[in-house]
C-alpha cells in the first residue's frame, strides 16, 4: 500500500515535498461518465488500479481510452462519477495539481516539447519535485535508464526520432517519481524492438519502485505481456475486466472481447 | 557624411527602445498568443506614474523603479482583469479587448491630465558628444543603449538559465503538456504579462524625454514602430526583436533626417507591408506559415 | 435607387413547379432566387420607411441621420469582413477617407468641367468607390496572406500614416487642411418641398441602402458561402476548390467599397474631407459599433452606428448641462465617450465569449453537416446568444440584416423571429 499517509492530499501537493522514491498509489474510477454534451463518450466506467500494478486499458480506436486518461488528468471534465487517487476524491483538483500530487500522464503522440532540448524537457518534468543538484542527478537517472537519450542531451525535441521521443516522454514523466503513471499508446508507430524496451522499463519500474501504471494500448500483445490486469473498453463501456493472464491465455475470451 | 553617422547613431539608440518595446510584444505573444495592442497605453500609464514619482521625490531613479513596478502591475491587472476573459477560440477577441483597454486607459488619462504634453527631463544631457569633430551620440542615448542592451541580456539569462524561464518557455510552446507536468501555466502566462509590461513601461520611459513630452498618446507611434519591429523580426523571436528594432530605428532616423518627420509613418508602413508580403513569417522565422 | 437596379442574376434555370422548391429545401446551401428577391423587397420597403421618417425629423436630426447612414456604410462593410472572413481591420477609417478624397477630387474636377447636380454626384460616387476599391484591393492582397493580429496591425499603421500621406502629397490632398467641395443644394424640383438637411439624409439613406443591400446579396450568394468556408477551415475550403486567396481579396475589396461609399457620403454632407476626420480614434469607433452591435450582423452594424454617432453628442449635451469649468468640460466631452465605448467593447467581448462565432452560427450550421468537432453544447450557447442579434428585428428601419435563407434550412428554431 501507499507509503504516504492518507493526509497527503493531492490538492495540497504535499506528496512532492517528500524525499526519496515514492511507492505507487491507487487509482479508482467510480461510475465515470464523460460526454461532450450529447452521447457520452464514457458511460458508467468503473476501474480499480491497485498500487504497484500495471493495468492495461484495451480497446479499438474510438473506444474511449484516450478520453478516459485525459479525464483522469482533468483535461476533460467529468459529467458524473468519481476519480479517487489514494483515497482522495480528485473532484475540483486542477490538471497541474494532479500532476504535482503524483499522477503523471504521457499523452499520445508527440508530447515532447519540440522547441526545448532533451535536457530541458527532462528538467521541466523534474523541477516540480527537485531543484538544483538533486534535479541534475534525477536527470542523470533518466539518462541511465534510456541510454540513447544521453547522447542527445543538447538536441531539440523536434530533432528526435519517434523512439527517442517516446523514451523522452516516458523519462520526463517518471523523473518526478510519480505514484501513478498514465500512458497513452506508447507503442504507437514504434519499431517492435523499441516497444519491447519501453515495456521492459515499465516492468522494471513496477518491480523495483512499485509504480502503478494504467496503460492504454491497441497493441494488445505487448500490453498484456507486462500487465497484471486487463480492462477492455468498447464504445465507452467496460466490457471485460480480467486478470491479464486470462486474456492472454484464453483464446475464446480474447476472441470475444478483442476480436482475435 | 557627419550627418549620416549622427543619424545612424541616434537611430541605434532609438532602435534599442523599439527593440525593448517589441520584445514586450513578443513576450506576451509567446505567453498568451495575443498581440497586445494595449501595450502602448499601459506603458504610458506607467510613465505617468514615474513622472509623478520623480516630481515628488526629485529622483529620476526612484521614478524609473516605480515605472517598472507600475508597468508590471498594469500587466497583472490587464491580464487577470480582462484578458483572461478573451475567448481562446477566436484570436480576434484578444485584439478587440486590448483595443477596449487602450480606449479606457487613454480616456482616463485624458480626463485626469488633459491633452497637453508635459515635458520630461532626461537624467543625462541630450546634446551629442563630439568625437573627432563629428557629433555622434548624446550621453542620454548612450544610457538608453546600455540599459536596453543590459535588460535584454538579463531577460535572455532569465529565459535560458533559470527554471522560471524554462517554465515560461514550456508554457508558451506547449501549455497542455506543461500542465500535465505540473507547471502552473496560468501563473506563467500572468508572469509573462507582468514581465513584458514592465519592459514595455521602461521602453516608454526611455523614449518620452527624446520626444515632445508626455501625453496620453505618447506611445502610439512607439507601439506602431514596435509592432513593425516585431513583425520584421518575427513575433516568436526575441533575437528578431533586437535586430528588427535596430533596423527600424535606423530606418526611421534616416528617413526623418533626410526626408522629414512626416514621411516616417509612411516608411514604417512600407517596410511592414514589404516584409509581410515577402516573408510573412518575419525575417527570422523558421516556419513559413503565419496563422494566428 | 440602385437598390432597385440591383437585380439578382438568376442562378438556376427557371424551372417552375413544386419540384424546384423541394430541391431547394433539401439543399439549403444553394443560393435561392426567392430569398434574394424577398431581400430586395424588404430593402425597398425599409428604404421608403427611412425616407418617410426624415419628414418627422427636424433638420439637425436629419443631419445626424445622414451621418448615421454614412457610418452605416462603413460598419456594414466592416461587420461583413469580420463576420464572414474573420479578418479584423482597424483601418476602415482610412478606407472611408480614400472614398472621401476620391469623391472630393472627382467632384472638384467635374465642377471645373461645368458638370453639377446629380451627374456630378453619381460620377464622384463612382470615383469614391474606385479609389477605395483600389486601396482595398492592395490591402486585400496583403490580407490574403495574413491573419488575425497581422492584418489588424497593418490596417492600424495605415490609419496612423494617413495624415502623413496627405501631408507628403499635399499638392493633391492639401495636408491637414483637407479638400473642400462645392455646395450641393436640393435639386430644383424638390426645393419647395424639403430642406437641405433632409435632402442630404435622403442621399445618405439611398447610398446606404444600395451598399448594404449589395452586401447582403453578396453574403447570401455563393461568394458569401465561399467566404465562410475559408473562414471556418481554409485548408478544407481549398481542397474543395475554393480559391481562398481570391475570396479574401474579394471580401476585403467589397468591404472597402462600402467604407468608401460611406466616406463619399460624409464628404457630400460636410462638403469637405480632411485627415482630422479619419483619425485612429474614429477607426476604432467603427470597430466598437460593429462589436457592440453584434459581429457579423448588419442590423447590429446599424444599431452600432446609431450609438457611435449619437452617444458622444448625448454626452456632450449632458456635460454641457453640468456646471463645469471650461477645462474640465473639454476633458470630459473628449474622453468620456471613449471611456464608455472602451468599457462597452471589453464587456461585450468578454461577457460574450466567442461573440464572433456566436454571431453567425445559425448559417454556419445550415451550410454543412454537423462536424465531429462541434459539440452539441455549442448549440445552447448559440441559442442563448441568438436573441441578442436577432430580437431587435422587431423595429425594422433598414435593410434586413439577417439573411433569411429558407426557413427549412434552420435547424435551430429561433422563436424570437417571425
Amino acid at each position: 500500500m501507499s507509503a504516504q499517509p492518507q493526509s497527503a492530499s493531492p490538492a495540497a501537493g504535499t506528496g512532492s515535498t517528500a524525499t526519496g522514491a515514492r511507492a505507487g498509489g491507487t487509482l479508482e474510477l467510480d461510475g465515470l461518465t464523460v460526454g461532450y454534451g450529447g452521447a457520452p463518450v464514457l458511460r458508467d466506467v468503473s476501474i480499480r488500479v491497485p498500487a504497484g500494478a500495471i493495468v492495461a486499458l484495451l480497446g479499438a480506436n474510438g473506444a474511449g481510452k484516450t478520453t478516459l486518461l485525459r479525464t483522469v488528468s482533468a483535461l476533460v471534465p467529468v459529467a458524473s462519477g468519481r476519480i479517487v487517487f489514494d483515497g482522495v476524491d480528485l473532484a475540483g483538483v486542477r490538471v497541474e495539481d494532479r500532476a504535482r500530487a503524483g499522477l503523471a500522464q504521457v499523452p499520445e503522440g508527440r508530447s515532447v516539447v519540440a522547441e526545448l532540448t532533451v535536457d530541458e524537457n527532462l528538467r521541466l518534468g523534474g523541477l516540480q519535485r527537485f531543484r538544483g543538484r538533486r534535479l541534475a542527478s534525477a536527470v542523470d537517472g533518466v539518462y541511465d535508464l534510456f541510454e540513447p537519450l544521453a547522447r542527445r542531451r543538447r538536441a531539440a525535441g523536434h530533432q528526435l526520432s519517434g523512439g527517442e521521443r517516446q523514451m523522452l516522454a516516458l523519462g520526463r514523466a517518471i523523473i518526478a517519481e510519480p505514484r501513478v503513471l498514465l500512458l497513452d499508446e506508447p507503442s504507437l508507430g514504434l519499431a517492435p524492438r523499441v516497444v519491447a524496451q519501453i515495456m521492459a522499463v515499465l516492468r522494471a519500474l513496477r518491480d523495483e519502485r512499485g509504480l502503478t501504471v494504467l496503460l492504454a494500448e491497441q497493441n494488445v500483445t505487448s500490453a498484456l505481456a507486462v500487465a497484471d490486469h486487463g480492462v477492455v473498453l468498447n464504445l465507452g463501456e467496460v466490457v471485460a475486466d480480467r486478470p491479464a493472464e486470462d486474456l492472454r491465455t484464453d483464446s475464446a475470451l480474447r476472441h470475444a472481447y478483442l476480436g482475435f | 557624411m557627419d550627418r549620416l553617422l549622427f543619424l545612424l547613431a541616434t537611430g541605434l539608440a532609438r532602435g534599442a527602445i523599439f527593440a525593448l518595446f517589441a520584445l514586450s510584444l513578443v513576450l506576451i505573444w509567446r505567453a498568451a498568443r495575443v498581440v497586445n495592442f494595449a501595450q502602448g497605453a499601459m506603458a504610458v500609464v506607467a510613465t505617468y506614474v514615474a513622472f509623478a514619482v520623480t516630481g515628488l521625490t526629485g529622483s529620476y531613479w526612484i521614478g524609473l523603479a516605480s515605472a517598472l513596478v507600475a508597468g508590471g502591475l498594469m500587466g497583472l491587472i490587464v491580464e487577470r482583469g480582462v484578458m483572461r476573459f478573451a475567448s481562446h477560440a477566436s484570436p480576434l477577441s484578444g485584439v478587440i479587448i486590448a483595443i477596449g483597454v487602450v480606449m479606457v486607459l487613454q480616456s482616463l488619462l485624458g480626463i485626469a491630465f488633459g491633452p497637453n504634453a508635459r515635458p520630461m527631463e532626461a537624467p543625462f544631457p541630450e546634446t551629442p558628444i563630439v568625437l573627432g569633430g563629428v557629433p555622434v551620440l548624446s550621453p542620454y542615448d548612450l544610457f538608453v543603449l546600455v540599459v536596453a542592451i543590459g535588460l535584454m541580456g538579463l531577460l535572455a539569462l532569465i529565459f535560458t538559465r533559470t527554471s522560471l524561464g524554462l517554465q515560461l518557455r514550456a508554457s508558451a510552446f506547449a501549455p497542455e503538456v506543461s500542465r500535465l507536468l505540473g507547471v502552473r501555466v496560468a501563473r506563467m502566462v500572468t508572469a509573462g504579462w507582468v514581465l513584458a509590461s514592465a519592459v514595455g513601461a521602461l521602453a516608454a520611459l526611455l523614449l518620452v524625454p527624446t520626444e515632445l513630452g508626455l501625453n496620453p498618446h505618447s506611445a502610439d507611434m512607439l507601439f506602431v514602430s514596435a509592432f513593425t519591429v516585431a513583425v520584421v523580426g518575427g513575433l516568436d523571436s526575441p533575437p528578431g526583436a533586437l535586430v528588427g528594432g535596430l533596423v527600424v530605428g535606423v530606418l526611421i532616423s534616416l528617413v526623418t533626417g533626410y526626408l522629414g518627420a512626416t514621411v516616417a509613418p509612411i516608411a514604417v508602413l512600407g517596410l511592414l507591408v514589404a516584409v509581410l508580403l515577402v516573408r510573412p513569417g518575419g525575417l527570422f522565422a523558421a516556419t513559413e506559415a503565419r496563422t494566428a | 435607387m440602385s437598390a432597385r437596379t440591383q437585380t439578382p442574376r438568376p442562378q438556376t434555370p427557371r424551372t417552375a413547379g413544386p419540384l424546384t422548391t423541394s430541391i431547394r429545401a433539401a439543399r439549403p446551401g444553394a443560393s435561392a432566387r426567392r430569398p434574394t428577391s424577398r431581400l430586395l423587397a424588404t430593402a425597398l420597403v425599409l428604404t421608403l420607411v427611412a425616407i418617410g421618417a426624415t419628414f418627422l425629423l427636424d433638420p439637425y436630426r436629419n443631419y445626424q441621420f445622414a451621418l448615421i447612414a454614412a457610418t452605416f456604410c462603413a460598419t456594414a462593410g466592416l461587420t461583413l469582413l469580420i463576420g464572414l472572413t474573420g479578418q479584423l481591420s482597424l483601418g476602415h477609417a482610412a478606407l472611408m477617407a480614400a472614398g472621401g478624397y476620391g469623391y472630393a477630387l472627382a467632384a472638384n474636377a467635374l465642377t471645373d468641367a461645368g458638370v453639377d447636380g446629380v451627374p456630378r454626384f453619381v460620377v464622384s460616387l463612382a470615383a469614391a468607390a474606385a479609389a477605395s476599391a483600389l486601396l482595398g484591393l492592395l490591402l486585400g492582397l496583403a490580407a490574403a496572406r495574413l491573419k488575425g493580429p497581422y492584418l489588424s496591425g497593418v490596417t492600424l499603421v495605415l490609419v496612423i500614416a494617413l495624415p502623413a500621406f496627405t501631408a507628403v502629397f499635399s499638392g493633391v490632398f492639401r495636408g491637414d487642411q483637407g479638400v473642400q467641395i462645392a455646395y450641393d443644394g436640393v435639386p430644383p424640383a424638390l426645393r419647395t418641398l424639403i430642406a437641405v438637411e433632409q435632402w442630404q439624409a435622403w442621399v445618405a439613406i439611398l447610398v446606404a441602402a444600395a451598399v448594404v443591400t449589395w452586401l447582403a446579396v453578396l453574403r447570401n450568394g455563393p461568394a458569401g458561402l465561399r467566404m465562410r468556408a475559408v473562414r471556418d477551415d481554409e485548408t478544407s475550403a481549398r481542397l474543395q476548390g475554393v480559391r481562398a486567396g481570391r475570396v479574401k481579396v474579394l471580401a476585403f475589396t467589397a468591404s472597402s467599397i462600402a467604407a468608401g461609399a460611406g466616406g463619399a457620403v460624409l464628404c457630400f454632407v460636410t462638403q469637405s474631407v480632411s485627415p482630422g476626420a479619419y483619425t485612429l480614434a474614429f477607426s476604432l469607433l467603427l470597430v466598437v459599433a460593429v462589436v457592440i452591435g453584434g459581429l457579423g450582423s448588419l442590423l447590429g452594424a446599424f444599431l452600432g452606428s446609431i450609438v457611435i454617432v449619437l452617444l458622444p453628442w448625448v454626452i456632450q449635451t449632458a456635460t454641457g448641462a453640468l456646471d463645469l469649468s471650461a477645462d474640465a468640460a473639454q476633458r470630459l466631452t473628449g474622453n468620456l465617450p471613449v471611456l464608455v465605448f472602451g468599457v462597452l467593447l471589453i464587456v461585450v467581448t468578454a461577457a460574450w465569449p466567442g461573440g464572433i462565432r456566436a454571431a453567425l452560427p445559425k448559417r454556419l450550421r445550415t451550410k454543412r453537416m454537423p462536424r465531429r468537432g462541434a459539440p452539441p453544447m455549442q448549440t445552447s450557447t448559440v441559442a442563448a446568444a441568438e436573441p441578442a442579434t436577432v430580437t431587435p428585428t422587431a423595429a425594422p428601419r433598414h435593410p434586413d440584416p439577417e439573411p433569411r435563407t429558407s426557413p427549412a434550412a434552420e435547424p435551430i428554431p429561433t422563436t424570437t423571429e417571425r
